[in-house]
């Protein structure tokens, strides 16, 4: 199937099977590698990207579904709450070996868009499903915290 | 961010076109400068511009190596940090060789260890050079030149590295250049400096192998034998060949798999799930958990090697007269390191060779082994190492595992075609390269005043080191070391203590894991210590302290990091916490924990942490290593175990082998001890006593110890 996805604002073309996990059209087809591959069962973030604006697992969302969407990945996120986000990171220098972490802040961004100055359990809520095998949870917390901060602003 | 070029690309961009200082040793091994053919090994290169790259012999994993390395040139040369880069060296083990070892490689949390003085002798040999040639070309004295920032000053005359490099390439080092004395230190040991790789990691830019794509490139995925040691007798593709993008299937030449390529990697994952494979499981291990811990305990009653100060009988005899016994059996399982990087690597051709792109660990056995398989020289196979996601040792297989897979994959498709190998999270949590399972037992004998009279500890495990090429200086009198680490050479005076060892034999592949026999050994001492403390009424640390001679150094700078994690604490006598301090890797880490309990529920609150690493090269990255250490350590005891039915692993993925989570993750708080001594490890030593302090915290509260992990099996929920 030649399907067109809205993609960081471009309209880009893929032949790709309909059932084919938007991760793998992403990362394959398209070449943009920011969004990683974890567990393939949603069970880790790293694929996460922003589906309409929320943070959906690319690699358990098929390619079939997303077309005629927007779909932002870490490559393509712009704007006062990605930025805020970003400086947060790099302020605290959250990152070890870093491959969690587009999935954390694509997650992250999610939730600070709807809820500007969340609760711990907000974070917990929304953070949960992003797994950081580096544990580098504490900073992602305090970035999150920081983040808020800067928005406030 | 850390590129990385080729030998070639790198002898290019340093001898050509614009003129470019390199900083070295020569081949005589001592310091020298110039242009790259002079120098052979090159730790710094400074540009016309006046930027300065350091040349990382270490991979990173997200240790913070890359940061701590370029800390130590930066430092002596009075570098920009802003400006500063960093870019992995190419696979030598001549040039590039961790010093502790003689071959190119990272583990064992050497790296800061190791190149301290080098780093810094090449980062001070580059300033001599230009200030030296500064002076002549400002006819001032050398003395009177300032360095700071990237920027020579004298009187009114200012000038940036970059201006001096045609001058300094002329001059020779002098042997030994000094140093900086510590007080001088304006980078170690500063609390702010931001990480070297932070910028790429949080825009998506960094490179992983997993990123890496080459024009013709095919996808590689493995079917590998459901049970360890199984050989493929037969496979059908009829099913496979449906699967859109699939290229062909082909058996490993040692039938330890079938090797399945296609155009991208989603393709692969799913022809691959469509072969129907037969195995030979004549030589296969096909015991179930239950008979495998059955079998280590029978291998505890037994010992075959002792490995304590004192014999078995010796021990038994202190023991017969003691008035108070401690008895215990702790069941530690197999555990998969599950980095969030599956493992990966791209093989391609070379004029004379081939080149793997890979967050390689170890290049040098990556070369020896390829070489081998492919029949090259090590010098015939480069390596471009880029970022690692994750390893915690997975990445280091003694016969380089998934690269050998790799180099046979690109054989069996005619070493033309560039292959990239992927392994899937299922194909990583049942491949093997486990974290060993182990099961200690001890009988310690206690006089009335709760006195330790004898000690008869035994540990059955699985070696990690025999039958490797490790195996020489690894195991001696038939004791693998790692197998008795943290146990047998207990900093703690414990009289009469026998340690015996069995060890496991088994087909499943057993690997160094964050801290290798630390990761149940300092569970196993600190359970134990603590129920002596509680059996006979004393305070956990007051005890431990007491066990310690502060005559002997080691033993002073534990009880140096206990005394500065009660402080930092505020631990008191009768408190409801827990607590355990360990040391590995040369570096000494002490832990309080504390946690709340609901009925069944445990939250694990805080852990107050204090380390004694020597200098404190980068104090933020020691701290992370100790906030990521000990919640590494913490998952795996809250959580993970990999168990066996019939031979086949019963866990998968994430659902069934679950990572510590953001609600788990206790606060952190940690107390560096302010030390002059060299640097040691920070990436593995908060990995063991994470575990422990929970353990005697859930002891503290609950009254229940538990000695079989993970801790979920003992009727705890972690909320
Ligand atoms: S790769 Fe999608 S959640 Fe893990
Ligand atoms: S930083 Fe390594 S997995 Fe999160």
């Amino acid at each position: 199937m030649l399907y067109t996805l809205n993609i960081n604002g471009h309209s880009r073309s893929v032949e790709a099977e309909p059932a084919t996990p938007l991760l793998w059209v992403i990362r394959d087809e398209l070449n943009l590698t920011g969004t990683k591959f974890g567990c393939g069962v949603a069970a880790c973030g790293a694929c996460t990207v922003h589906f309409n604006g929320t943070p959906i697992r690319s690699c358990s969302f098929p390619v079939d579904g997303a077309a005629d969407n927007e779909i932002t990945t870490i490559e393509g996120l712009r704007g006062q709450v990605a930025e805020a986000v970003q400086q947060a990171w790099r302020e605290k220098d959250v990152v070890q070996c870093g491959y969690c972490q587009s999935g954390q802040i694509m997650s992250a961004v999610g939730l600070l868009s709807s809820n500007p100055s969340p609760s711990d359990s907000d974070i917990d809520g929304a953070m949960a499903g992003n797994a950081c095998r580096c544990a580098t949870y504490v900073r992602i917390r305090d970035a999150i915290k920081l983040a808020s901060k800067k928005l406030e602003v | 961010m850390a590129m990385q070029l080729s030998r070639r690309d790198f002898l290019k961009s340093t001898a050509a076109g614009a003129a470019v200082l390199v900083v070295g040793m020569n081949s005589k091994g001592v310091l020298a400068a110039g242009k790259a053919e002079t120098v052979v090994n090159p730790f710094v290169r400074i540009h016309q511009d006046g930027i300065v790259t350091v040349i990382a012999k270490h991979f990173e994993m997200g240790q913070g190596t890359t940061t701590g390395l370029t800390t130590l040139v930066a430092e002596e040369l009075d570098a920009d940090w802003r400006t500063i880069k960093v870019e992995f060296a190419p696979a030598d083990p001549e040039k590039y060789k961790n010093l502790f070892w003689g071959s190119q490689g990272t583990g064992g949390s050497t790296a800061i260890a190791n190149s301290f003085m080098q780093y810094r002798e090449a980062g001070t040999a580059a300033r001599e050079l230009l200030v030296n040639a500064a002076a002549n070309k400002w006819g001032v004295d050398a003395a009177d030149i300032a360095v700071s920032n990237g920027i020579l000053t004298a009187g009114t005359k200012q000038g940036h590295f970059g201006d001096f490099i045609e001058q300094a390439m002329a001059l020779t080092p002098s042997e030994k250049p000094t140093l900086k004395s510590h007080d001088q230190f304006k980078l170690i040991g500063k609390l702010d400096l931001p990480r070297k790789d932070s910028q790429s990691k949080t825009d998506g830019s960094a490179m992983f192998a997993m990123d890496i794509k080459i024009p013709g490139m095919v996808y590689a995925v493995i079917q590998r034998s459901p049970r360890f040691g199984g050989v493929v007798t037969s496979f059908d593709t009829s099913e496979a060949k449906k699967v859109a993008g699939f290229v062909d299937a082909k058996a490993l030449p040692n039938k330890a798999g079938v090797v399945v390529f296609a155009k991208n990697t989603w393709s692969a994952f799913q022809a691959r799930n469509a072969i129907q494979t037969e195995w030979d499981y004549s030589a296969a291990e096909s015991r179930s958990i239950a008979d495998m811990t059955a079998s280590h305990r029978e291998l505890t009653r037994s010992p075959e090697f002792d490995t304590g100060k004192v014999s078995r009988v010796q021990a038994q005899t202190s023991i017969s007269g003691a008035a108070q016994i401690v008895d215990a059996e702790f069941v530690f399982p197999f555990l998969s390191h599950a980095p969030l990087e599956p493992l990966n690597c791209v093989i391609e051709p070379t004029e004379n060779g081939v080149k793997f792109h890979d967050g390689c660990q170890s290049p040098s056995l990556v070369q020896g082994a390829v070489g081998h398989v492919l029949g090259l020289q090590p010098e015939q196979i480069e390596i471009n190492t880029v970022y690692a996601g994750g390893s915690f040792g997975r990445r280091a297989t003694p016969i380089a595992d998934y690269q050998v897979e790799a180099a046979l994959a690109f054989v069996l498709l005619g070493e033309k075609t560039p292959v990239k190998l992927v392994w899937s999270r299922e194909d990583d949590i049942r491949g093997g390269y486990y974290r060993a399972m182990a099961v200690h037992t001890a009988n310690i004998g206690l006089d009335g005043g709760g006195k330790i009279l004898g000690w008869d500890h035994r540990i059955a495990t699985k070696s990690i080191m025999k039958g490797t090429p490790f195996e020489n200086f690894a195991v001696h009198n038939g004791v693998d070391n790692s197998s008795v680490e943290g146990v047998a050479d207990t900093l703690y005076n414990l009289p009469n203590m026998a340690v015996g060892l069995s060890d496991f034999k088994s087909a499943i592949p057993v690997l160094w894991w964050r801290s290798v026999g630390h990761t149940h050994t300092a569970y196993a001492m600190e359970s134990l210590l603590d129920m002596i403390a509680h059996e006979t009424g004393q305070d956990p640390i007051e005890m431990r302290l007491g066990l310690l001679d502060r005559a002997d150094d080691k033993q002073r700078r534990m009880a140096g990091v206990i005394e500065a994690a009660r402080d930092l604490s505020g631990w008191q006598k009768k408190d409801k916490r827990g607590f355990a301090a360990h040391f590995s890797f040369n570096t000494w880490v002490a832990v309080v924990a504390d946690i709340t309990v609901n009925g069944q529920q445990v939250h694990v609150d805080k852990l107050h942490i204090a380390v004694d690493c020597g200098v404190a090269v980068n104090p933020d990255v020691i701290r992370a290593q100790m906030e990521g250490g000990a919640g590494y350590g913490l998952g795996a005891v809250l959580r993970n175990e990999i168990t066996f039915e019939d031979g086949e692993v019963v866990q998968s993925n994430f659902p069934d082998y679950p990572p510590l989570r953001i609600t788990d993750m206790p606060e952190v708080e940690v107390a560096i001890v302010a030390s002059a001594e060299a640097p040691s490890g920070v990436g593995e030593p908060a990995v063991p006593p994470a575990g422990p302090a929970v353990a005697n915290a859930i002891f503290a509260v609950t009254g229940q110890r538990i000695t079989q992990l993970p801790m979920s099996k003992s009727g705890f929920q972690f909320v």
